[in-house]
């Protein structure tokens, strides 16, 4: 099995199946239908080659798996080098499993340029792999920056009417973070003298260092979290993206942040995560409180859940931050469960928004006497939002909630209010879709959901229930490397507190 | 066989609702509609399907449960059945596994009990309604979360549970989607439940904390070594088992609508009056009393804790009565008699004496659920009419429906060999022994509140049923007896209602000391020196007296004011504009909570959106830099501008930036 590259297949098989689209040749609504397809298959062979990464892993152990290394610029000791542990595996899987709904999502919805945007989405899935998967830091940040490159044509080309305003806004953002943490790992590469993320994990950087690195990573990350204050490009970036785009937006690209916080904060500056910890409590904390709040006052069901993910996120990185198992596997599992349920929840926004393309909520109200089986589904996944037991929801919320109680309890105190107005804001928007009496003239011939549509959200649903009941699958994946990397922060935490009182001595 | 009473009604619920969304999607595929919803009102057989399902498993879980009764409580056998694991992290595991002892098996005959019988009766209570699979899957589904709950051998399970009812409670309140009171109260419910989950959810993580486990067998066998430990909660340091059964309790006040959190449960009567039995009356809403009841080994240990509780119970069967005795909805009466109801069985468990609080959470589950399907029946009969002043003078024309009224009347108010006689004494005697200010305090709180609850109970009783009517004519000629199938259900309430203090009352102290010791068999726990109940046999005769003479007080006031003088009712009203206003405003908490919470909240979203999103953050960040950004392309207006460009420059950026810290790093 390991003979395999398997990794780099995952990898690179998307843009193999972007350059099969890019030869499709003929008329346009051909073109159009080919892609599709080549596109779906593409991306489906992709999600079952990553689930042989989920079979052959082995949970015993924290060491880095299906690792692949080659030379690259050999004199600069910057090398090809890939692979995945506990921490990551499952956000491949999660990319491979998205992008296939995106397709199936996109399929009536995308009418122009069929082509280009299938091209654009296997990039995207590509590079989005590429990013959870790399081992070495130049590599990781060509993946992490590369991400966003699909990311702003799917916007900027096929968004909505205010499109180039959000592609900017999120490009003036992320240049931000860019540079600086480009910066950093020079000045790591330079420290070190490799950028290899195993290597810089062990390398132990010197505590003034270990702060100015940290901001640098913390600057990319937040934003891409996104944090408080630095969130508001998302809500313009969702509004304006296709139904698929938010998908990946919400379901993966978020994660990029909290991934990077957990690849690279934690092992590599432990100390000046610890210092910097109180920091991503109050910015988190604000983040839920304040977001909720403005999602309660939301007019537009997409900028509703987009807050709604600033919320979500904010118990993301008080999880990590709490140094403790409970907390970090408490974040993972809530960044793959939103990375479903958020998904899910834009793909709701996008049914009615195929039919009457507009996510204005007042537009809507009464839904469920033409769609009852789009009630059911919505419902199911705004009780997933507002963490109801019994759901993946649920069980990553409770693990960071108590990861934060253990670490502080003020923290633990202000984050849980997320549950009073998470189900406020959650339950007062499907009101008012789906409940009342159906008035309006124009959505008295609405159809309910295809059975393309189904399709979508069969899978999720099965597995947003799945990892409710019996989260253990995936809790299993993440024991060990969290727990390594819970060892990792605290002996280097315990070390420099014994060296601060050898000093003091 | 004991998992079948769990997952019977979780194998129905799921049926069911698999009928409902095939018989709605295949409506709604059909031709635009009128927007009014469904054009059958009969009963087709998906209906009849889902009805039979649904009963089914829930009788089936009834008689298992009375098996399981016998073998477990009677028989002395607990077990715990471990299913598999749940959730682990680290040291952190919550098994699914469902735990069966005297106080699950006690639970297990109310809940499924009446569950069945609200089935039943729903059969044809909802007959009109179109939407009957959805309605019979939402009340199994409500069933099994709720079995869920009083199985539970840990607290993440029990939350499960807790949430489940939850969620089922609010589809239940919302069910008549298409009205927006429904859908407000549905929501109401959910976010004020919420609040009290808030204070539910630390308190597990602090148990967690305490005792590094949160399976109910590990907490109670170290309960007493941690009962001197402190933990420090926001800064403070607190007795550890205080400041946790303190947050605890907040959850029970929110699930069981104690003064506070109570607001939701009036108007969660928007519900069809079927789940306001089952859900707001008999089983649910006593949850909070049941987890206490199942915390006990840890509550002894929290002395301040316990008088809070004590405290808040009486005072909540204070306030709920006196909102009852004005209220004019017949719903809306019982809704906060179930109130204040509640109150009782907290302050039992606030002096300790829980299974005296258990005990009146039975009885009240017959003679409550009787009460409100009564109604029912009589709202069935007036032509969906809930206002007591549109009734009057109907019990001859629905005799059983009357009759039953009048016992679940003598019940609550506690007339001798009746339930809740039984219970409520216990109740009242145990505050009075336990020889504290706070016991004292509920007792004559207890004694006050019983005076009202007769009052409210018999005011209930003569406008609906007694005098003249004062429907319209066409209502009048509608007014009829429930079929057999609602009534049904009535009278084996009303045979609990009747009987189950009489029966039962050994098993909960009421008797014997040593025998409801061994009934218990240590399910519940009472810390040495916490003697109220044990004392509660040895209390003044006049102790002993006071709940009857208020109860017949009560019944004399409702006489004279109600069938004697019934111009007085106004003029009291009149000449205490004051306070009448303030009690039929319902102490204005709903406008109380809309000043300070719900509208600040949504005052601060806007604002934060708008100034904080917009003006601030945009405005100084990404607008502001843009703005100068297109400043400045404009002027080097001679390079290209895009994207790519921008990218390229960034790396310039970062690599001018590079070099420089490079050379400040070695020089």
């Amino acid at each position: 099995m390991s003979d395999y590259p398997i990794l780099s297949i995952v990898t690179f098989l998307p843009l193999v199946g972007a350059l099969f689209v890019l030869l499709i040749r003929g008329d346009e609504a051909n073109v159009a239908r080919n892609s599709r397809w080549v596109a779906l298959w593409t991306s489906g062979f992709t999600f079952a080659a990553s689930l042989m990464l989920w079979v052959n892993f082995d949970t015993t152990t924290a060491d880095f798996q299906f690792v692949e290394q080659a030379d690259w610029m050999p004199n600069l000791n910057i090398s090809y080098h890939m692979g995945v542990d506990g921490i990551s595996m499952l956000f491949v899987v999660l990319a491979t499993f998205l992008t296939p709904i995106c397709i199936l999502s996109a399929w009536e919805a995308i009418q122009k340029r069929v082509k280009e945007y299938m091209i654009a989405f296997l990039i995207l899935e590509t590079m989005m792999i590429g990013m959870f998967s790399s081992l070495d830091g130049l590599l990781f940040y060509l993946f992490f920056e590369g991400v966003l490159i699909p990311m702003f044509i799917i916007i900027g080309v096929w968004g909505g009417p205010r499109r180039v305003y959000a592609a900017f806004k999120l490009f003036l953002y992320t240049l931000l973070g860019s540079v600086l943490m480009l910066v950093a790992l020079l000045a790591m590469y330079f420290d070190a003298g490799t950028t290899d993320i195993p290597t810089l994990m062990a390398h132990g950087f010197s505590y003034e260092m270990q702060l100015w690195l940290w901001l640098a990573f913390f600057a990319s990350f937040a934003v891409k979290v996104p944090m408080w204050p630095v969130h508001t490009w998302l809500p313009d970036a969702h509004v304006e993206a296709p139904t698929a785009g938010s998908v990946i937006l919400a379901g993966v690209l978020l994660k990029m942040g909290g991934y990077g916080f957990l690849r690279f904060s934690l092992p590599m500056m432990p100390l000046a995560s610890e210092t910097f910890a109180p920091l991503i409590f109050t910015l988190s904390i604000i983040a839920i409180i304040y977001t909720s709040l403005v999602a309660l006052a939301q007019q537009d069901m997409k900028k509703l859940i987009a807050y709604s993910s600033v919320a979500h996120m904010g118990i993301v990185t008080i999880g990590a931050f709490t140094f403790n198992q409970h907390g970090i596997e408490g974040s993972i599992f809530q960044m793959l469960s939103h990375g479903l349920v958020a998904s899910a929840l834009f793909l709701c926004v996008g049914v009615v928004y195929d039919r009457m393309h507009t996510r204005e909520i007042d537009a809507y109200g009464g839904l469920v006497h033409r769609m009852p089986g789009y009630a059911v589904i919505f419902m199911f996944f705004t009780m997933a939002s507002v963490g109801l037991p019994g759901t993946g929801g649920f069980v990553g919320e409770v693990l960071a909630l108590l990861g934060a109680f253990e670490a502080n309890t003020w923290v633990a105190f202000f984050a849980a209010t997320g549950l009073i107005l998470g189900a406020a804001y959650a339950l007062f928007l499907y009101r008012r879709i789906v409940f009342g009496a159906l008035t309006k003239e124009n959505l008295k011939g609405i159809l309910d959901m295809s059975p393309r549509e189904w399709l979508i959200f069969a899978p999720l649903v099965i597995i947003v229930l799945w990892m409710g009941i019996y989260p253990v699958s995936f809790l299993d994946i993440m024991h060990v490397s969290v727990e390594h990397l819970v060892n990792q922060v605290e002996t280097a935490q315990a070390a420099a507190a014994q060296a601060a009182q050898l000093a003091a001595n | 066989m004991y998992p079948l009473i769990v997952f019977l009604p979780l194998i129905a619920a799921t049926i069911a609702g698999i009928i409902t969304l095939a018989g709605a999607m295949s409506t709604a595929s059909g031709a635009p509609h009128d927007g009014h919803g469904h054009h059958h009102h009969g009963v087709s057989t998906a209906d009849r399907v889902s009805q039979l399902i649904t009963v089914g498993g829930v009788v089936v879980a009834f008689v298992i449960s009375i098996f399981a009764f016998v073998d477990i409580a009677l028989g002395g056998n607990p077990v715990t059945l471990s299913l598999f694991t749940w959730i682990s992290s680290g040291n952190f595991v919550a098994p699914w596994a469902l735990r069966f002892d005297t106080l699950t098996c006690v639970m297990l005959i109310v809940v499924t009990g009446v569950s069945s019988m609200v089935h039943i009766y729903s059969i044809g209570y909802m007959s009109h309604d179109p939407d009957k699979p959805r309605f019979m899957a939402y009340l199994s589904l409500f069933t099994f979360a709720m079995l869920m709950l009083i199985t539970a051998d840990n607290l993440i399970q029990l939350f499960f549970g807790w949430e489940g009812v939850g969620l089922a409670s609010y589809l239940l309140i919302g069910f008549w989607y298409s009205k927006p009171s429904a859908s407000a109260a549905a929501i109401k419910a959910f976010v004020v439940n919420r609040v009290g989950d808030f204070g539910f959810a630390l308190g597990i993580f602090a148990i967690y904390v305490l005792f590094d486990s949160v399976q109910f067998d590990v907490i109670f066998g170290n309960a007493e070594e941690v009962a001197g430990a402190t933990l420090v909660f926001l800064g403070h340091e607190f007795s550890a088992l205080e400041i946790t059964c303190f947050l605890l309790f907040i959850g029970a006040m929110g699930k069981s609508a104690q003064l506070g959190l109570h607001t939701w449960l009036p108007d969660a009567m928007e519900g069809p009056t079927p789940v306001s039995a089952l859900i707001h009356a008999a089983t649910m809403v006593t949850a909070g009393v049941f987890m206490i009841a199942r915390l006990s080994p840890i509550f002894e240990y929290a002395e301040t804790t316990l008088a809070i509780i004590t405290v808040v119970g009486a005072s909540t069967a204070f306030f709920a009565a006196t909102i009852g005795c004005v209220q004019n909805d017949i719903k809306r009466v019982i809704a906060y008699s179930t109130c204040s109801q509640l109150g009782y069985m907290f302050f039992a468990c606030g002096v300790s004496a829980y299974s005296a609080g258990v005990f009146h959470l039975m009885t009240h589950g017959f003679f409550k659920a009787l009460l409100f399907l009564g109604a029912g029946s009589v709202i069935h009969a007036m032509s969906d009419e809930q206002d007591m002043r549109k009734m009057g003078g109907i019990y001859k024309m629905v005799p059983l429906t009357f009759a039953v009224m009048m016992i679940g009347t003598l019940a609550i108010t506690g007339f001798p060999g009746l339930a809740g006689f039984y219970s409520k004494d216990l109740v009242i005697e145990s505050a009075f022994a336990a020889h504290s200010a706070v016991g004292t305090y509920a007792f004559w709180a207890g004694i006050l509140a019983a005076l009202m609850t007769s009052f409210y109970s018999w005011r209930l009783i003569f406008m609906t049923f007694f005098g003249t009517s004062r429907a319209d004519e066409r209502t009048m000629a509608h007014v009829h007896e429930s079929p057999a199938i609602m009534t049904m259900p009535l009278l084996f309430l009303a045979i609990g209602a009747i009987f189950a203090g009489w029966f039962a009352k050994d098993w909960f102290g009421g008797g014997d000391y040593e025998e409801m010791l061994a009934f218990w068999n240590g399910a519940i726990f009472m810390a040495e020196g916490h003697l109220a109940l044990e004392h509660s046999h040895h209390v003044p005769g006049w102790v002993k007296l006071a709940p009857f003479v208020a109860m017949v007080s009560g019944f004399v006031i409702a006489v004279v004011m109600y069938k004697l003088v019934p111009s007085l009712p106004r003029q009291l009203a009149n000449s205490f504009n004051g306070l009448y206003r303030f009690v039929l405003n319902k102490w204005y908490f709903d406008e109380l909570y809309d000043k300070i919470f719900v509208k600040p909240a949504f005052y601060l979203g806007y604002n934060f959106w708008k100034s904080g999103d917009g003006a601030l953050i945009d405005g100084v960040g990404p607008d502001g830099v843009a703005a100068a950004c297109r400043n400045i392309a404009r002027r080097f207006s001679a390079l290209q501008t895009g994207f790519v460009y921008h990218y390229a420059f960034a790396m310039l950026i970062g690599i001018a930036a590079l070099v420089s810290y490079t050379i400040w790093k070695m020089g």
